[in-house]
This record gives structure tokens, C-alpha cells and sequence, in this order.
């Protein structure tokens, strides 16, 4: 372990000038931007220095910690406020702190009309803050702070147009389906603290080996849980698509890039209890490979563009969710398709922006239709994009879902078949809505309004397109050349240096499987949408894809079985609440004026009834100590 | 003569003035009848003096005709100027702390 003095600044850095902008109010509106992408991008910068000074590290010392204070000292309860920057935290910096910056210059341009801009870089600084602090955190208990500070950057910005109740309700909504989620986490760290004494990575580590199963179990299960919230995967899956009411940079920042797929990193981090834990890496798999098909289906019936790559997100992260509970050759694969997803997803978000910004505003891909010709740049990084995510070689995407596919045939037996089935599927599901997607925004004749009047977008915002759109190419050969990424992890992911398992397939094999796939998939949809497609969406489908118009019943299933009972429930405590123990209190009161009124019937002003009163209390007394004293 | 008769005799005093204190709606009956009583208990501390063979009762009935003199100064003085206010010496006219 190395000691350094600089991590703090990522932190510091935006969170200081998050708080300036929030306090300075509208004096900070002629700078706002500029600070906070100044501060984003020397966060990068610090970022990138810190990963060089890494790189020239070599064994245990590569990970470097500063320790900043005693936080909460109680009988045997310590925590320490320390940072930890390790090899896997290191990714998740630059990638925070790079798309992170990218966006912020796109959002500079994005947001120009928007009077509020200020308040919105207040808002994403907070955001890189406490992504940065949840990643940084060396324990479970830091890395709540940020995992609740990420929660709460993502309600204030999902609700960042709170003028319109549709856009502030989903925010909440956000933000209940996330505290589910947090109450998985909480209760993970009690147990482990009731079970190791510690909540810091290192301290459950060694203590892991020692503990019962069903406590490592327990853990397991728990941390799911609020993987499950804040990655959006089944089944606390709903809040995802709503969502997409923050502005478009914030889609492709918080939930795309970075934000959700903290569930990715919380399961990885933790990967000496899945490691334990057969049961908990099951469901762990289960959760990833039903997502991973459920968003997949969303995806292929929505009109909303951003719905659309919504619910590839949330199918993306099913398949990284699917990998991370492969075991120890899985975690390092998942974090690749992370970062690659990152660099794609980020993108295609931007690049739905700028049609939108192009279109008023316009997210209905029906009224699209033939804007690549007017937006080539857009189209282009789009277009980039859409390649990797499809998993054409030689893309980013395919170097990252070939090997999540790989893994999971390798998974072995009848579990191997069913997920190796289920990402395959999914594989051709995402190339038939992605490419479904990209023709009837792009290709095919105009379908929008006269007024409307696409142009490309400036400067400003194809620049961080076109950086992504470059990621999105190089990332994954990047990453997988020399298997780079893989044994850059190995020391925090793989320290007992599992290899994979039998292979099931050769690897050129299962490539030609996805590349099938894809080709299935691609094809189905160029079918179907080249041309002739309907200004409004035919009323006269199949069931199917009825369903998945309405999300798979996902809404109607929450308020079916949750919402409508649990509101059944509080009105029924509060009926008790009202009459039987407001009731007693109630009671009690009118006891006491009862009596009151009935005995101040004595108190009437006459000088002698007060003097009986005061002989028979006399009397009484006399004859009480008569009595006793007999 | 048996001494205990002059505890019956202050107990008879003091029962009069209590009953006198109770139905009597003269404010100078009222006044009469606890002096009356104040006396009652007079008789029985001397009487148990008496009993006991010490001055201890003597002591302290001069010390209730001390503060019998002062309340007959002050209570008088009230009586007077209720009645002068309100040409009455009723001691039930006198019922405002009702109100």
C-alpha cells in the first residue's frame, strides 16, 4: 500500500465548487459552466496523474490510500474517513471524471437556453463528487455516503424541469424504487459488521474465510438487493425508463455511463463474499440474465428514443450484472463491458440529444426519419455507437459481450446452456431494437413536422460525440489486446488466480454464434423498418409487444402488488392510529374534564359551604386516624 | 371534680361554634362563633396543661389569644368595609370569588 495526499482533491474539488454555485446563486450565472468544467476536467487531469503514478507501481503498491479522519469511534466500532484508489477504482475515476468532463462541455451548449444552467452544473459537480467518493471509499460505510449523495444528484437532476408534476414524480419515483435498494445495503453492513467487527473491504476480506455460510450468504443476498436499485435490474427495474425525464446529458452521465452501473461495482468490490457464497453468485446470475432480456424486450417496442436506450441500458447491465456473478473470471469481464458501455451508451445519448436539439425537443422516433443527411456527425458517432453495441468486431462492444457470452457457456452443464442461450438471445434482441432504432431516426424519408428544422449541433457538442465515438471504437481492442484489462484487475478481482472453466465452445465459435445473432437480429429489423413506417404506432399488434409498449406490466405489477396494498396498509394504521391510540389519549381527556366539571360544581363562591366543607374534611380526618390509631 | 369535663365542655364550645360558623349568615355571628371556637381550643389546652402537669398548653394559648386579638383587628376592619360598600353583613352577599 502506497499513501498519497491527492485523492481528496477529486473529491474536494467538485463538491467545493458544487456548493459555490448553489450558494453564489444567480451571481455565478455568467460562470457557473466554466467552474464546474474546469473542475471536472482538473479532476480528470488529477485522475490521469494518479493512474500514471500507478502505472509505474508495481505488486501490492500499486494501491495507494490516504487516511483523512477518524470518523466514528464507538466501543469497537471504528471507522476511518479513507480513500482507497486500487486498480479497480482507478477505471471507475477516469471514467467518471472523463465521460464525466465530456459531458459537462456537451451540457455547456445543451443547456445554453436553459436559465437554470448554474443550478444544473451544481448539480452534475455534486454528482462527479459522490460517484468519486463511492468509488474511493476503502469501506462499506463510505461508500454508503456516496451511494446515497449519487442517489441524490440523480432525483435532483432526473426532477431538474420540477415545473412539469409528470418530470418531479418520476424523480421520486427514482428515488423510492433506489431506497429499497439502500435498505439492502444498510442491512449488509450491519450484518457484517455484527459478523467481522469491521465494514472497511479489507477487514470483511480476511474475515470472509471465517465466517458462517449463511452469513456470507446473507450479505450476498443484501448487497444484490441494492445492486438491483441502483443499477435498475429486476425486479427493482421500473424507475429506469422514467428516468429519462432529466435532461439528456444527465441520461447519458448518471444513467448510462456511471451511476447505474454502481451496482456492477458494489458486486465486484465485494467479490470475496460472492466468491464464498454459491447461492448468493446464483441469483446474482439469475437477476443479470432476467434483466438482461426484460430490458432487451422494452427496447424493441419503444417510440421514445430515450426510452429506448434506456432500456438498453438496463439490459446492458443485466449482461454485466450476469458476468460479475460468473465468480473471479467474470468480475474483470463485467468491468469491461462497463467501461466500454460507458463509452457507447454515453454516445448514443448525446447523440439522441443532438437530434433532439436539432428536432424542438422531439423524442418520438416515428415523426424522425431521414436526419442523418442533416445531422452527418450525429449520425456518424450514432452510428459508431450503434456498431459497438451490437458487437460487430472489430467495435468495443464485441470484445465485451463475446466474452460475457463466452463465460457463460463456460458457466458449464445445464446452467452454461441457459445463460449462454439467454446472452445470446439478448444479443440478437439488441441488434434487432438498436438497429430498429437507428433506421427510423436516421434513414428512411422525413416524418416530421413542417416546423420543425434539424441542423447539426455545434461544435461544442459533436466534439465530446465524436471523443465517445472514438472510445467506442478503440476501447474494447484497447482493453482486450494482450488481455491488458483483465490483469490489471486480477490483483483486487482475481487474487487466488481462478482460471475460466472448461471451455465449452472455442472462443472463434461462439463469436460466430453472436455474430449470427446479430446478423438475425439486424436483419429482422431492416425487414421491417427500412421503409413504410406509421406516423403513429398501429394500434393492431400482437400481445407482445402490447406488453412490452407498457414495459412488461412492470408499472401495473408494482401498483397491483405493492402500491395499492401497502397504501391499503397505511390507510388501515392510520384508521388505528385516529381511534385507538389517539382514541385513548382522547379519553384520558375527557376523564379528566368530566370530573373537573362535575367537581366544580363545589367551588361556589359561598363563604360557608367552603367552611362545611373544611369541618367534614376535618371530621373525616379525625376520624380517620380514630380508626387507624384503634 | 372529674377533669375530663372540661374537655367535653371545650368540645361542646367548639362544636357550637363550628355549627354557628356554618349556618349562621351574619358576618359578626360568624366572626362571634369563631372566637367562640378559638376559645374552645384555649380551654383545652389548658385543660391538658392541667393534665399533663407542665406549661407547655398555658404557652400556647397565649399564643392563640395573640393572634385572635390581630384577626379580630383585621376581620372586624373587612366586615366594616364590606358592609359600608354594600349595606350588608351577609356573609353569602359576599360570594364575588365565584365569579
Amino acid at each position: 500500500m502506497t499513501t498519497s495526499s491527492n485523492l481528496v482533491y477529486l473529491i474536494a474539488l467538485p463538491l467545493i465548487s458544487s456548493a459555490l454555485l448553489i450558494l453564489l446563486g444567480r451571481k455565478a450565472d455568467k460562470w457557473g459552466h466554466l467552474l464546474a468544467t474546469l473542475v471536472s476536467a482538473s479532476a480528470f487531469g488529477i485522475g490521469v496523474m494518479e493512474f500514471l503514478a500507478m502505472h509505474s507501481r508495481t505488486g501490492v503498491a500499486r494501491a495507494a490510500t490516504q487516511h483523512l479522519f477518524s470518523w466514528i469511534s464507538v466501543g469497537t466500532f471504528q471507522v476511518d474517513a479513507s480513500l482507497l484508489l486500487d486498480q479497480l477504482s482507478i477505471c471507475f475515476v477516469l471514467l467518471i471524471t472523463g465521460v464525466g468532463t465530456l459531458i459537462h462541455i456537451y451540457s455547456i451548449a445543451y443547456m445554453s437556453h436553459d436559465r437554470d444552467r448554474r443550478r444544473f452544473f451544481a448539480y452534475l459537480n455534486l454528482f462527479i463528487a459522490a460517484m468519486l467518493l463511492l468509488v474511493l471509499g476503502d469501506s462499506y460505510l463510505n461508500l454508503y455516503v456516496g451511494w446515497e449523495g449519487v442517489g441524490l444528484a440523480s432525483y435532483l437532476l432526473i426532477g431538474f424541469w420540477n415545473q412539469k408534476p409528470t418530470y418531479a414524480t418520476a424523480a421520486k419515483k427514482a428515488f423510492v424504487a433506489n431506497r429499497v435498494g439502500d435498505v439492502g445495503l444498510s442491512l449488509a453492513i450491519m450484518i457484517a459488521f455484527a459478523q467481522f467487527g469491521t465494514v472497511t473491504f479489507e477487514g470483511v476480506k480476511a474475515g470472509v474465510p471465517h465466517a458462517s455460510g449463511a452469513a456470507v450468504t446473507a450479505i450476498g443476498l443484501m448487497l444484490l438487493l441494492a445492486a438491483a436499485g441502483k443499477s435498475a435490474q429486476f425486479p427493482l427495474q421500473s424507475w429506469l425508463g422514467d428516468a429519462m425525464a432529466g435532461p439528456t446529458p444527465v441520461s447519458a452521465l448518471i444513467h448510462a455511463a456511471t451511476m447505474v452501473t454502481a451496482g456492477v461495482y458494489l458486486i465486484t468490490r465485494s467479490n470475496y463474499i460472492f466468491d464464498a457464497s454459491s447461492t448468493a453468485r446464483l441469483l446474482v446470475v439469475i437477476v443479470g440474465g432476467i434483466t438482461l432480456i426484460f430490458g432487451a424486450l422494452i427496447g424493441t417496442a419503444k417510440d421514445d428514443i430515450k426510452k429506448a436506450l434506456a432500456a438498453s441500458t438496463m439490459s446492458q447491465i443485466g449482461y454485466m450484472i450476469l458476468a460479475s456473478g460468473l465468480g473471479p473470471v467474470g468480475y474483470a469481464i463485467a468491468i469491461m463491458h462497463l467501461l466500454t458501455h460507458g463509452f457507447f451508451k454515453a454516445g448514443m445519448f448525446l447523440g439522441a440529444g443532438s437530434v433532439m436539439h436539432g428536432m424542438d425537443d422531439e423524442v418520438n422516433m416515428r415523426r424522425f426519419g431521414g436526419i442523418g443527411k442533416l445531422m452527418p456527425i450525429t449520425f456518424a458517432t450514432f452510428g459508431l455507437g450503434y456498431l459497438a453495441i451490437i458487437g460487430v468486431p472489430p467495435f468495443a462492444g464485441f470484445y465485451s459481450k463475446d466474452k460475457i457470452i463466452e463465460i457463460a457457456f463456460n458457466a458449464g452443464g445445464t446452467k452454461g446452456w441457459i445463460l449462454g442461450g439467454a446472452t445470446l438471445l439478448g444479443a440478437a434482441i439488441t441488434a434487432f431494437y438498436m438497429t430498429r432504432l437507428v433506421v427510423m431516426t436516421f434513414t428512411g424519408s422525413k416524418r416530421w413536422d413542417e416546423k420543425a428544422h434539424p441542423h447539426e449541433s455545434p461544435i461544442l457538442m459533436w466534439l465530446p460525440m465524436a471523443i465517445l465515438a472514438i472510445g467506442s471504437v478503440a476501447s474494447g481492442f484497447f482493453f482486450n489486446s494482450g488481455n491488458s484489462l483483465v490483469n490489471w484487475l486480477a490483483p483486487v478481482l482475481n487474487s487466488r488466480g481462478v482460471e475460466g472453466g472448461a471451455e465449452l465452445m472455442k472462443p472463434i465459435v461462439v463469436s460466430g454464434l453472436a455474430l449470427l445473432a446479430v446478423v438475425i437480429g439486424v436483419g429482422i429489423a431492416l425487414t421491417k423498418y427500412r421503409s413504410n413506417v406509421p406516423v403513429e404506432a398501429p394500434e393492431n399488434v400482437t400481445i407482445f409487444t402490447k406488453l412490452a409498449r407498457k414495459d412488461l406490466l412492470q408499472d401495473s405489477f408494482n401498483e397491483a402488488v405493492l402500491m395499492r396494498p401497502g397504501q391499503k396498509l397505511t390507510a388501515g394504521l392510520v384508521k388505528t392510529d385516529t381511534n385507538v391510540i389517539d382514541g385513548l389519549v382522547r379519553l384520558v381527556g375527557a376523564t379528566f374534564i368530566g370530573t373537573a366539571t362535575a367537581l366544580r360544581r363545589i367551588q361556589n363562591g359561598y363563604v360557608r359551604s367552603y367552611a362545611l366543607i373544611m369541618v367534614l374534611g376535618a371530621l373525616a380526618l379525625i376520624a380517620m386516624i380514630w380508626v387507624v390509631t384503634l | 371534680m372529674d377533669i375530663s369535663n372540661y374537655l367535653y365542655l371545650s368540645a361542646l364550645l367548639f362544636t357550637i361554634g363550628a355549627v354557628g360558623v356554618v349556618v349562621r349568615r351574619n358576618a359578626i355571628v360568624v366572626f362571634m362563633c369563631i372566637e367562640l371556637m378559638l376559645n374552645a381550643a384555649n380551654l383545652a389546652f389548658v385543660t391538658f396543661s392541667r393534665i399533663h402537669g407542665n406549661l407547655d398548653g398555658q404557652v400556647a394559648s397565649f399564643f392563640t389569644m395573640v393572634v385572635a386579638a390581630c384577626e379580630v383587628v383585621v376581620g372586624l376592619a373587612i366586615i366594616v368595609t364590606i358592609y359600608r360598600s354594600r349595606r350588608s353583613a351577609s356573609v353569602d352577599d359576599a360570594s364575588l370569588l365565584k365569579r
